[in-house]
């Protein structure tokens, strides 16, 4: 199945025969107050910084996020979607837990979009899929609902059936609905990733559908969490995952995704892999 | 072993989070005679070093607060310290042992983040609090009938998420509502939460982590940290709770 992304000038494909693709995760206020404040006061300058750096180290999307305390979310995740569109080509992950500033940035946002997200609760999906479906855009479906986060692969499975379900009824086809089967820290329990790795697997043989997760969760706790997040990337990519939003700017983490795919046939001989080698060499060379 | 020896090994292995090591010295102690609140605050003679189990907890704290411990150490510490409670709390609880004081304590509605107001249900616990755990997405409603229900000394609000912050607020007028705001002090914390943040919120205070929370929660019941008379009794039986951890972002 194939998820079709679309900035103006470029597309990027989700799927499970396609390369991995590495969605970055740094414009977004959470832990990082002074970007947030900055954006408060319409500064958008580190926003611009960031949406260039993560492209240039190979983020093939960017998750676009302006929650920010007494902050206007709407105003500013548009201008954030205007500023990082102005700057760079590829697709976005719209990223907000609030309608209305869903609903401002899609206004602007040129191409399809990734909306993230919705959960299995019935008042958030009678939100937000009329508004994906109104911009004929694609969206992360958490695999959560009323009752919380289930530690039952099972339950699990069964709220993205229902969120699959639900959208077809909105008229949004099941491409275009993307899973997050939810990561959770292994530093708070040790089955957390088995349990992650299960979901990922049945979604993959029941639905079908593609797949996304927020990779550094499962690292949260823990010292030196790039090659932890690195390794957990490696086995969710052999379960089923399709996509993650991540720390692409890290070179443990980018080099593990690409060296997977190299591994499961998605790098069909190495190409990338062998480009990405040609490209250091000659940074060294120069 | 003597008694001072088994107290002292309680808190290396209370900190180390080895549970069946310090399951293992409780039931020695117990068959000593030892006294269950000398195992638990490490008894007389501090001198001798670090004796007994809160110490080792907030021991365990301190390190986690300066980053030289990680979240999986102090999980296996509050592991530690259940096992040996699970012993202790029927003696203590037969004694009618107090506590320091009451808080309640929850992820505020919308926010599904519940390992730092673990951490913190832990460290309160280790300082002699008897804590009402609300658990995740805790709507005003639920605060208000639990403050109504349990005059608890303080309440507590975490948030994970910028989105969900402004629920502090939300809550604190909840509470004025019901004409309870005056018999209960109110803290607030949380990734994205500032001192600013909350003061502007209405709160009492702010802190920034586990340990922080607990020496709060003792200066708004007026406790000057000294070790607590009381014992933890029913209270402690709230660290139960926090092994079913998760933390979603």
């Amino acid at each position: 199945m194939h998820t079709v992304l679309e900035s103006k000038t470029k597309t990027v494909i989700i799927g499970d025969d396609a390369p991995f693709v590495m969605i970055g995760e740094k414009i977004n206020p959470s832990g990082r107050k002074k970007l947030g404040a900055e954006m408060a006061e319409g500064n958008f300058e580190r926003v611009r910084k960031d949406a260039i750096a993560q492209v240039a180290c190979g983020a093939r999307m960017l998750d676009v996020n302006a929650g920010y305390p007494m902050g206007d979310e709407p105003a500013m995740l548009t201008e954030a979607i205007r500023v990082v569109q102005s700057v760079v080509d590829v697709p976005l992950c719209v990223d907000s837990s609030v309608f209305e500033a869903l609903e401002a940035a899609l206004a602007v946002y040129q191409g399809k979009a990734l909306v993230n997200s919705v959960t299995g609760e019935d008042e958030r999906l009678e939100l937000v899929l009329p508004l994906v479906k109104k911009y004929n855009a694609a969206v992360i479906g958490i695999a959560n609902d009323e009752t919380g986060i289930s530690m039952d692969p099972e339950i699990r499975l069964s709220i993205a059936e229902k969120i699959v379900q639900r959208a077809a009824d909105y008229g949004i086809p099941p491409e275009n609905v993307v899973i997050d089967p939810l990561a959770l820290t292994v530093a708070a329990d040790p089955l957390a990733i088995q349990i992650t790795l299960e979901t990922i697997r049945l979604i993959r043989q029941n639905l079908g559908v593609n797949m996304t997760c927020g990779a550094g969760n499962t690292s949260f706790g823990l010292p030196n969490r790039a090659p932890l997040t690195a390794s957990y990337l490696a086995m969710a990519m052999s379960a089923g995952l399709t996509s993650a939003i991540t720390d692409a700017m890290n070179d443990t983490i980018r080099m593990g995704v690409m060296a997977s795919d190299v591994m499961l046939g998605h790098d069909a001989y190495a190409v990338n892999w062998i480009a990405d080698f040609r490209a250091k060499q000659k940074q060294g060379n120069r | 072993m003597t008694p001072d020896e088994i107290l002292q090994q309680m808190y290396d292995n209370t900190v180390l989070g080895k549970a069946a090591e310090v399951k293992t010295l409780t039931e020695d102690g117990l068959a000593q005679d030892m006294d269950p609140l000398d195992m638990l605050y490490g008894g007389e003679n501090k001198e001798l070093g670090g004796r007994g189990l809160l110490p080792a907890l907030q021991e365990v704290g301190r390190r986690f607060e300066v980053g030289d411990f990680f979240v999986p150490e102090m999980l296996m510490s509050a592991r530690s310290m259940q096992g040996a409670l699970t012993l202790l709390r029927p003696l203590l609880a037969a004694r009618g042992e107090k506590t320091v004081g009451k808080v309640v304590m929850g992820t505020v509605k919308g926010d599904v983040h519940d390992i730092g107001k673990n951490l913190c249900n832990i460290m309160m616990e280790g300082a002699g609090f008897e804590v009402i755990d609300l658990g995740v997405n805790t709507s005003p409603e639920k605060f208000v009938k639990a403050v109504q229900d349990h005059h608890p000394d303080v309440v507590g609000f975490s948030a994970f998420l910028t989105t969900t912050m402004p629920m502090i607020k939300v809550n604190i007028e909840a509470l004025k509502k019901a004409g309870l705001r005056d018999q209960v002090k109110v803290m607030a914390g949380g990734a994205p939460v500032t001192e600013h943040y909350t003061q502007i919120s209405g709160a009492d205070g702010y802190a920034p982590d586990a340990s922080a929370t607990a020496r709060l929660a003792k200066k708004f019941v007026g406790d000057t940290g000294a070790v607590p008379t009381g014992a933890l009794a029913d209270a402690i039986a709230a660290v139960e709770n926090m092994m079913s951890v998760v933390e979603p972002s």
